[in-house]
Order: structure tokens, then sequence, then C-alpha cells
């Protein structure tokens, strides 16, 4: 790589005696923005699964519901 | 555009224009205490249309460019002088301790502390600044003798 | 005045177009960040005068560049909340104020990095650092706006006006280092001048601007969509969507 700064990858790393501030720099940024890409996903996620919960929890009440129902028809015409 | 959009158009336009205005003149009135330092030039001709000066004791900063053949250090000690300049006239600044990498004669440079007298300022920081210039090393016609220091800690901060 | 943008404002068919611009735009930006960054890590030459400590100017100048930016979309948001009372576009502030209070920070910690072994300092309170600072503050602001109020409409109006009336912060934040005295120096591009910056050194810089623009279109697309998922979600087309990602 003619075009490479640095004449080792030590010195990429020491970046001329500043090494810990471009790191320090570049890393939190970059862990910043992953974590703002992965909170943005978790967003999705979490309301997906809020969102069958509720759905499944409709469902299963509904059941419940039309099993009772039919339970008291059959009741009510036994005793008609 | 119905009635009530253009009310709300008009009203949140209104709002933003008065607010405008509001924050224009704070900051106009506020203009001559948002500098972060005073030039030399400031320092010794005084500030806005009073032309008021700062008082001896005060504390304040300083900005201006290193005056070549002014940089003055104590053999013994970490005691240095150094004269500012920007338009005129000059301005001395005493400091002891260690300067930024970026110091050099030529460079710009804010100092803060105290005003000693009407030209000398007791320095407790000295700062670098820097010009919106970057170019590779090798442009050498661009360079005015001005050089990358390398810092003092190198190889000792990983 | 905008037929055109009407079915836009239909949530579903918003969902719909921002999962496209998603699934191009997270990747691109991704992308041209890796190029950008390395790029300028590695491949261009030091400074002549700051050494190598310069080139966090591939973060820094970015993510500044984007907090104002993205200030500005929330504002034209906030704008066609207000004046045309559309959900989506109340929504779309609660999307891009957490990117754009991430941008800010990043900007101000990336500056903070430079500015220690090259100014001397971590911080000073000249025009442009606390500008930038307060800047943070009015995204955070908008934050809590929106979720301090049992009544959400209240939240929205109020966060919609906040983030309205903040704008006047962003000529303030460009032209500080011209109006007055600051340690912060002047533009290097975002100047009706030639660059002051080596074209070596422009290429990597003018990617990563780029990058983190894709970026933040994609950060908003993410966000926004689930945001019309929670709020549509009694409607049928939200039921079938979740089924279909089963």
């Amino acid at each position: 790589m003619s075009n490479f700064a640095f004449n080792s990858m030590a010195e990429f790393w020491a970046m001329g005696g500043y090494g810990f501030y471009v790191w320090l720099s570049f890393g939190l940024s970059l862990v910043a923005l992953l974590l703002l890409w992965w909170t943005g996903r978790q967003g999705e996620k979490h309301f997906r699964s809020q969102l069958t919960q509720r759905l499944s929890r409709e469902a299963r009440v509904r059941a419940h519901q039309q099993q009772s129902s039919s339970v008291q028809e059959s009741a009510d015409e036994s005793t008609s | 555009m119905n009635p009530r959009r253009k009310q709300r158009l008009f009203a949140v336009s209104a709002v933003l224009l008065l607010l405008g205005g509001a924050v224009g003149g704070i900051m106009y009135a506020m203009s001559e205490n948002v500098d972060l330092f005073y030039t030399p030039s400031q320092l010794v001709n005084g500030l806005g249309d009073e032309k008021t000066k700062p008082v001896v004791g005060q504390r304040l900063r300083i900005g201006g460019m290193v005056v070549k053949g002014s940089v003055k250090r104590d053999e013994h000690s970490l005691k240095v002088s150094f004269d500012l300049v920007d338009t005129g006239p000059v301005v001395t600044v005493h400091y002891e301790g260690i300067l930024p990498d970026l110091f050099r004669e030529g460079q710009g440079i804010v100092a803060q502390g105290t005003l000693q007298d009407a030209t000398t300022v007791n320095a407790t920081e000295v700062l670098a600044k820097h010009d919106e210039n970057y170019m590779p090393p090798d442009l050498k016609d661009a360079m005015k003798d001005i050089k990358h220091v390398a810092p003092a800690t190198q190889g000792g901060s990983n | 005045m905008f037929k055109w943008l009407d079915p836009y404002a239909k949530p579903q068919t918003l969902f719909n177009l921002l999962g496209r611009w998603q699934r191009v735009l997270m990747p691109l930006g991704w992308l041209l960040l890796a190029i950008g960054t390395v790029w300028g890590l590695g491949f261009t030459p030091p400074d002549y005068q700051q050494g190598d400590s310069y080139r966090i100017i591939h973060i820094h100048v970015p993510a500044a560049i984007w907090s104002m930016g993205a200030y500005s979309s929330m504002a034209i948001a906030a704008f066609i909340a207000l004046v045309w009372q559309i959900k989506v576009a109340q929504w779309a502030i609660g999307a891009m104020a957490p990117i754009g209070a991430v941008f800010t920070a990043i900007a101000l910690w990336t500056g903070a990095a430079w500015g220690e072994p090259m100014w001397g300092t971590w911080w000073v309170w000249d025009a442009r650092l606390t500008s930038e600072l307060i800047l943070l503050f009015l995204y955070l602001g908008v934050i809590a706006l929106q979720n301090a109020f049992s009544e959400q409409a209240t939240g929205d109006k109020a966060a919609a006006v906040l983030a309205l009336v903040g704008v006047v912060n962003l000529p303030i934040i460009h032209y500080s280092v011209e109006w007055w005295n600051t340690l912060h120096q002047g533009a290097t591009i975002t100047k009706f001048a030639k660059p002051s910056i080596d074209p070596s050194m422009l290429w990597p810089l003018l990617i990563c601007i780029v990058a983190l623009g894709v970026l933040f279109g994609a950060l908003v697309c993410q966000r926004l969509r689930t945001s019309i998922l929670r709020h549509e979600q009694h409607r049928p087309w939200v039921r079938q969507w979740a089924q279909e990602q089963a």
C-alpha cells in the first residue's frame, strides 16, 4: 500500500503521539453510532413482541368467552 | 390554504420573528462580552464605543500572535515571556509553566491571567489557537517555517 | 398546496416507503463511513502543523455539520406539525431528536479530544463551543418535553415549539467564529471561498460528511417506522405486518 501514511501498524496506532485522543474520539463515536442503530432496532422488536403478546392474549380471551357462552347456551338448552 | 391553517402559519411565523428579534437584540447588547479574549489592540485602545479599557488586577484573556524574537525563556525555571500583537499595539505576557505543543513565534495564542499594567498580563494559562488551514508537510511554500512539533509524551500515551 | 405529498401523510404508505429507503440507506451509510474513516485515518498525509491529531476532523466536522442539519430537519418537521397538524411530522420530531443529540455529543467530545493536545484544554467557554453545547441542551429539552406530560398532545406541542424556537441557535453556532473572538478557528469548508484544506485531505472528509448524512436518514427511517407502528397498532395492516415478521 504505497499511500499508507505510516511506516508500520505500530505507528498507525500511535498516531504520532496522539493515539489516545484519536482513538478515544473515533472509538467512542463508533460505539455511540452503533448504540443508536441498535436501540432503533430494539424499539421495533420490542413493539412487535408487545403487539403479538397483546393479540394472542386477546385471542385467548375471545376463545374463552366463546367457550363459556356456548357452555352457557347448552346449559340454557338443557334447562329450558 | 384553509383559514385556520393560515392563522396557525401566521402565529408560528410571528413567534419566530419576534423571538429572532429578541435574541438578536440580546446578542447585540451582549456582544462585547461574548468575546473570549481581548486582542492586543482592544486591550491597549479599549473596547466598544466607550473605549473601555480593562482595569489593572482584572482577570481576563488576551489573544494575539507571538511576535518574532520576543520569546524569552528563563534558564533555570519554566518562566517565559513573549509579546502578542494583532494590528499594531503589543502586549507582553509573563507565564510560568509548560507551553502548548503548538506554541511558537508567529502562532496564535490565547493567554488567561491578570492585568499587571496597561500592556502586561501575568498569565496562569496559555492556550494555542491554530488557524483553519490543513496541508501536508511537503507543501513547502505554504509552510512559513511552521512545522509540526511532536508531543512531549510521544509513545507514552497509549 | 402540497397535494402530491398527501399519500405520504398516510401512515401505511409512509411506513412502506421508509422501509425501502432504510434498506438502501443503512448499509450505504455504514459503508461510506468505513471508507471515509479508514481513508482519513490511514491514507492521507499528516498536517504540517497538527501532525496526526488533525485526523479527528473526519469524525468531528461531519458530526458537527449534521448536529445542525438534524436540528434543521427537526425544526421543519415541527413547523409542519404546528401549522398543518400532520401527526407523522410530530412523530418525526421524536425520531430525529435522539439522533441529533448523539451527533451533537459526538461533535463535543471529539472536539474536546482534539482541543486538549492542540489548544491545551479540553473545554473553553467560547461562543462556538458554548452554542454547540446549548444545541445539545435543546435536543434534550425536546426529548424531555415529549415525554413529560400525561397529556401527550401537550408534550408534543411544547416539544415542537421548542424545536422551532431553538433554530435561532444555528446561525449563532455557525457565525460565532466570525462575529466574536473565539478560541475555535474559522471555517475550513463551510464558507463561500476556496476550502482551506488540501484536496488529498478533503476527499475522505467529504465522504464522511455524506456518510453521516446518509446514516441520519437511515436511522430516522428506522425510528419513524417504529413510531408509526406504535401509533397505528390498532389498525389491521399493523397486525398483518406483525404476523408477517414471525
